[in-house]
């Protein structure tokens, strides 16, 4: 479970990215967090990997809370979360397959493990026939489905994905959305920040909106309100 | 399983190292020239050692006494010196033995030994040879004989060594003393060169280490392969420097031979070449770690 406690982060003192949100996200959901650019959507997300660290208040994965671990401790609970982002922050220099091989090495993966999961992963992502291929390559929606790969690899509790579709056509869009909600269905919480209408629509999911820093809607089914 | 991340970290920093080659390079060769600087002052030091060794060692004072000065006389010159607790040995030379000597020395010199027998006397005089217990007991038994002053003595050569000892001494520890000074200078200039390198080796590598952590790869693992590759500056730089110094002692040595034959520079070199390799590559390691330290604390948030 995750769970947010009043948690604020202020950048500068005239501008607040966060302001006191208290959110619970239990495993296996499928939550979208909504609201217009700079509402701190992305802010929420970084604060959840410890890229960021709340001004105040507490953030909690399960038995750990986040936003108090050293620097010693935070790779544990790294490897417990897969990051997904519009710029697909792919290697240019390495293949789709090195790629995703490159962030089990990192997390400390066994070679053998590694020759067995690669090939597995691309297949769910239906990338097997371009293993080799570099993401200059690729097309918009297979870097992407590279990058999930990558995110997915290690076997994560949440997946975090901030505006995945951002940079991708209509059809390319409802393919990463086809595969997150896949990845979902196999038991993997994912936290989907966007602000695309017809995609939160459609999903008909949890729907957490946010409007300048404050969780202003709060919904099991809901849709995409401004 | 640690063995694998090693062995990835090692690949890392290797790639990193060929990646920022022209500057790898760079990086090396000041290192290079600070390594040889102190191996260059080890060296001196050694040879330094040596002669000073050898000139201590030969210092003894030897008394002349003028040609035609009655055996006995020298005897009891002799016999007074022996006396001392400073003295461990006294040997005389008479003017005889001196003379056999000088012919011994100079049997291949026609000239010299004809010239010698066209003189009607002995023109060498004989020697009483004083050695001390210590360098320092010489110059209590040098004094004893001034005053003295024996009138069959015609000079005492003991200051005169002293002098050139003293002298070489100075030179040397202020040789010595630049060097560090310089030493410590290029030192601090190769940890600029070798920390902007690293710096710069982060920079070039900034997406994977972004990656890296992302998918929570340790802080050893990001940071492992940077002092890594500074500490593979240093080890180039000190396998580089000592290739270079055997050349060069290699060459260099019939040469010092020429001038110090007690001295064998190059086999002195070749047996203790693992100990000046071992004292460059620690020295190199400690250089490159230490920028790569430095830059990795300023420029590598995990």
């Amino acid at each position: 479970m995750i769970f947010f406690d009043k948690v604020s982060k202020i950048y500068s003192p005239t501008s607040a990215a966060l302001k006191n949100v208290t959110v619970r996200i239990l495993p296996k959901e499928f939550v979208s967090v909504v609201g217009s650019s700079g509402a701190g959507k992305s802010t929420l997300l970084k604060l959840l990997i410890a890229e960021e660290r709340p001004t105040e208040g507490r953030i909690f994965l399960d038995g750990d809370e986040v936003s108090a671990l050293s620097y010693r401790e935070l790779p544990r609970v790294r490897r417990r979360i897969g990051s997904i982002f519009q710029d697909f922050k792919l290697l240019r220099d390495k293949t789709a397959y090195e790629n995703i091989a490159f962030a089990m090495e990192a997390a400390g993966r066994d070679p053998k493990e590694i020759e067995e999961d690669v090939p597995q992963v691309l297949d769910l992502v239906g990338l097997s026939d371009k293993a080799y291929h570099f993401p200059h390559e690729l097309s918009g929606g297979e870097k992407q489905r590279v990058a999930i790969a990558r995110a997915f690899v290690n076997q994560p509790d949440v997946i975090t994905a901030d505006e995945p579709t951002g940079n991708l056509d209509p059809v390319n869009t409802w393919e990463i959305i086809e595969l997150l909600t896949k990845i979902n269905e196999l038991g993997t919480t994912v936290i989907l920040a966007t602000h695309n209408k017809e995609i939160v629509d459609w999903l008909s999911r949890r729907v957490i909106t946010i409007d300048k820093g404050e969780l202003i809607r709060d919904e099991q089914k809901g849709t995409y309100i401004l | 399983m640690l063995g694998t991340q090693i062995k990835r970290m090692c690949k890392t920093s290797w790639l990193s190292l060929i990646r920022n080659g022209w500057l790898a390079t760079a990086t090396v060769l000041v290192m290079t020239l600070v390594l040889s600087m102190i191996g260059g002052l080890l060296l001196l030091s050694v040879v330094a050692n040596t002669i000073l060794a050898d000139l201590k060692g030969k210092i003894d004072i030897s008394v002349y006494f003028f040609p035609a000065t009655e055996e006995q006389g020298i005897m009891a010159v002799k016999k007074s010196i022996e006396g001392l607790r400073e003295v461990r040995e006294v040997g005389y030379v008479s003017q005889v033995q001196a003379l056999d000597e000088f012919r011994e020395r100079h049997k291949d010199d026609a000239v010299i030994l004809s010239s010698i027998d066209e003189l009607d006397a002995n023109p060498l005089e004989a020697t009483l040879n004083i050695r001390a217990n210590t360098p320092e007991d010489l110059a209590f038994i040098a004094g004893y004989l001034k005053d003295k002053n024996y009138p069959i003595v015609d000079k005492i050569n003991y200051f005169e060594n002293q002098r050139v000892i003293d002298r070489l001494s100075s030179v040397l520890a202020s040789i010595k003393s630049v060097g560090l000074v310089m030493v410590l200078a290029l030192a601090f200039v190769a940890i600029l060169v070798a920390f902007n390198a690293i710096r710069l080796a982060i920079f070039t590598a900034r997406e994977e280490i972004g990656i890296m952590r992302l998918v929570g790869a340790s802080s050893w693992y990001i940071r492992g392969p940077f002092l890594l590759s500074g500490m593979l500056h240093g080890m180039f730089a000190a396998v580089l420097t000592s290739l270079m110094f055997y050349g060069v002692i290699w060459i260099v040595s019939p040469k010092v031979a020429f001038l110090l034959p007690q001295m064998d520079l190059f086999g002195y070199f070749q047996s203790s070449f693992i100990q000046f390799l071992g004292v460059l590559l620690a020295a190199g390691v400690l250089l490159g770690g230490t920028s790569s330290f430095i830059a990795i604390r300023r420029y590598l948030k995990v």
